[in-house]
């Protein structure tokens, strides 16, 4: 395996050396028999497919369901490295919370004139429904999932704040328990931070954010789109270990000022509702009329301090890509300290100044739209065509307001197991953020994302990408 | 002045209702133009869920029609005096900040028509007399007629039809301000008819936020800034912010609505 110059490589320094926190696996690899990777590998897949992880990728007829794919190779971080970016999360998630709670309350930051007004008062993620309100314990985002590269050995960059509904912890516990069960050895030789708790502890965040009315112990539920959705299985499968009721919009009513769940033994009141359906789809009586998924009058129910909405609605208005832009300014706001994780420099398309900037450097640079996600409608420079760089820039010309434009990074490669052995593939981290009025809890790691294709720095699971277990290390 | 008020919707239904929610906001508030006395909200064929205030602060009630039901009968009355403030309201705010009625919403999306009528306040120095001047130019533009619009129909439709009701007119008003850089807002209430006990329908007005003043009051309906005769129940951006009853009914069957509106000294 060689490593490139123009990125950091997380296992190897150099061509020999290897990184401290990756000493005891690479040690363990090297005393492997020839074969066993490839035979664990094929183990593994089949072990997946009993599980039942799937999912749908969207505009692919084809391919509607199937695996994401799995790499054997863990991604290696130091207890050292996680105490410093779980600080810099926490004190993200701090601030957009604070800020979520002022822009739809006093709305101080934009009095202040640090953001301006018409990033909020125009942005399609902010909901007025949510003015002059506070939920229970004003917790917003209950469940946070904070994408995060890295370009050298301190350099971290926040990539997104995903605020709404993040998806994909069931894949962060899979991959775990997979690893447990391919390689029990390997743990026993390498103290790993667990993971499996994580179950336990959304169970523990979502019942103290229950409201205050809410007498002796919270009923929490699951509220999912349905089978059809691409993540139904991630749905079930929390619902099932946290010990929650799984539920669909049809399932529950206004019940004596609460939700209510039908049973066999009549209506059961919901305290907590963990909702998998986007805000538009939340209320119809609120919302979108049409929709059949949501809970007609939730948003009255809320309102009236008898349910907790996890997450809150409206929460988009701190992730989009523009607000994104003004995170530094955020944290500083709210926490009165520096930021400790960097934001990418980024560059908001509706200023004129930047759009020509943009439009002169279409090739270098990844541009994205405000309220896009899963990789769906950006596009890479360095890895477009002409035809492809000139399309783009008609619609960058047409809806600049709707683009925000980041340098490439380099992102740091982690290796996966191919078939002449370990070769590096681009990486990025979202670790699961947990918040209550009890406070914040963050599971040491998170999910890894990897790009399989060499080269390729797109690592979302609808555009190709695989997944890895993600360690970090007892002290 | 004291307005007895006695309003009262009525659902009939002709299947069973498996499932119906209305969202009311039916309980006027006290301020500055008028004070509450005493006001009930009753409901047979179904009960009040909850009540809470929404983000306009308009306090409302979810009322759950009783499974079975073949009507639902909803009846708000009370006594409220009014005062006279020129239509003038003041500078009074609530949660929603004003630039959050300086955005179109559904109803006031602005169109050309609009944009034209918009013209005058964009260089007025007079803003209340242009306003006065606005709210007589869309009577005559779009003249009051039943029948012809809906609850759905935007400003630019009812501007582009020529006729229109309360609501219409508010619209238009509303996103001609709005157009000028106004903060604006629907307000819906009732108005007492000097000549009859038996009014045909809940009204509706606009409201445009002046640097001076504060909240004016325009019934371009009318052609009058409000007066004691009227009753504030609730506002919003549009009138669905607004809606004195807004339902959602799930199953088969079709329902019909008759409303009844007494307002007298």
């Amino acid at each position: 395996m060689s490593t490139k110059p123009d990125h950091f490589d997380e296992m190897r320094v150099g061509d020999d050396g290897v990184r401290a926190p990756y000493d005891g696996y690479k040690a363990w690899y090297d005393e492997q028999p020839p074969g066993r990777f490839a035979r664990k590998s094929k183990e593994a897949e089949a072990f997946f497919r009993r599980t039942g992880i799937t999912f749908n990728v969207y505009g692919q007829v084809a391919a509607q369901e199937r695996l994401i794919p799995f790499d054997l190779v863990p991604r290696i971080i130091s207890s050292r490295e996680w105490t410093k970016l779980s600080k810099g999360i926490e004190q993200r998630v701090r601030a957009i919370n604070a800020f979520l709670h002022d822009i739809y309350n006093r709305q101080e930051i934009l009095r202040a004139g640090r953001i301006p007004i018409d990033l909020i008062a125009r942005n399609a993620a902010f909901l007025p429904q949510m003015m002059g309100f506070s939920p229970p314990g004003d917790v917003y985002t209950h469940i946070v999932g904070t994408d995060i590269v890295r370009t050298g050995e301190d350099d971290f960059f926040v990539l997104e704040d995903n605020a709404r509904t993040p998806s994909g912890v069931s894949y962060m516990l899979e991959n775990r328990e997979t690893m447990l069960q391919m390689f029990p050895e390997l743990f026993s030789r390498i103290k790993v931070q667990p993971v499996s708790d994580y179950p336990k502890n959304l169970r523990r965040s979502l019942a103290a954010s229950a409201p205050k009315s809410c007498g002796g112990k919270p009923v929490i539920a699951v509220l999912t789109p349905g089978i059809y959705n691409s993540a139904y299985y991630e749905h079930s499968f929390l619902a099932d270990q946290m010990g929650a009721e799984l539920v669909e919009g049809h399932d529950l009513r206004v019940v004596d000022g609460h939700i209510a769940m039908r049973t066999t033994r009549g209506y059961k009141q919901i305290d907590v509702l963990y909702r998998r359906v986007d805000d538009e789809y939340l209320d119809p009586l609120t919302f979108n009329p049409k929709s059949m998924l949501g809970v007609p009058g939730i948003m009255d129910v809320y309102r009236a301090g008898n349910i907790t909405i996890a997450n809150a609605p409206g929460t988009g208005v701190s992730d989009d890509k523009a607000i994104y832009s003004y995170m530094p300014d955020i944290v500083q706001f709210y926490t009165g300290e520096k930021a400790i994780l960097k934001n990418v420099e980024t560059f908001r398309c509706g200023e004129p100044d930047s759009l020509k900037y943009v439009l002169d450097n279409l090739a270098d640079l990844v541009v994205k739209e405000v309220h896009g996600s899963g990789g769906y409608g950006m596009l890479v420079g360095p890895a477009a065509s002409k035809k492809e760089l000139a399309d783009f820039a008609d619609k960058l010309r047409a809806r600049p307001g709707n683009y925000i434009a980041q340098p490439t990074l380099s992102l740091s490669t982690v290796p996966i197991f191919v078939k002449k052995g370990l070769a590096p593939r681009h990486v990025d981290l979202r670790p699961y953020v947990l918040v209550s009025p009890e406070g914040i809890n963050i599971t040491p790691g998170g999910l890894t994302r990897v790009a399989l294709t060499e080269g390729s720095l797109v690592v979302n699971s609808s555009q190709g990408g695989g997944t890895k277990d993600t360690w970090v290390l007892e002290d | 002045m004291d307005l007895r008020i006695t309003h009262t919707t009525r659902y009939d239904y002709d299947q069973p209702v498996g499932y119906a929610l209305q969202r009311l906001r039916l309980r006027p508030p006290s301020n500055g133009m008028q004070t509450v006395q005493d006001w009930t909200v009753t409901v047979t064929g179904g009960v009040i869920e909850l009540t809470c205030a929404d983000h306009h602060g308009n306090v409302m009630d979810l009322v759950n029609t009783t499974r079975g039901s073949s009507d639902l009968v909803i009846t708000a009355s009370g006594t409220v005096t009014t005062h006279d403030k020129a239509g003038v309201l003041g500078k009074v705010y609530g949660a929603a900040p004003l630039w959050h009625f300086e955005q179109a919403s559904p109803l006031t999306e602005p169109s050309r028509g609009i944009r034209t009528l918009a013209k005058p306040l964009k260089v007025s120095t007079n803003l209340l007399a242009d306003l006065h001047t606005l709210s007589a130019t869309i009577l005559s533009a779009v003249p009051y007629a039943t029948g012809q619009t809906y609850m759905e129909t935007t400003a630019e439709e009812a501007l582009a039809g020529a006729v229109g009701v309360c609501q219409d007119h508010a619209h238009i008003m509303i996103a001609t301000a709005r157009v000028a850089g106004l903060p604006a807002r629907y307000v819906s209430g009732y108005l007492m008819m000097d000549d009859r006990v038996d009014q045909d329908a809940s009204h509706a007005w606009a409201e445009v936020h002046l640097p001076t003043l504060g909240w004016v009051g325009f019934d371009v309906s009318n052609g009058i800034s409000p007066d004691t005769r009227y009753v504030r129940l609730a506002v919003g951006r549009d009138a669905r912010d607004a809606a004195p009853v807004q339902g959602l009914r799930m199953g088969p069957g079709d329902e019909s609505l008759i409303v009844t509106l007494q307002v007298q000294q």
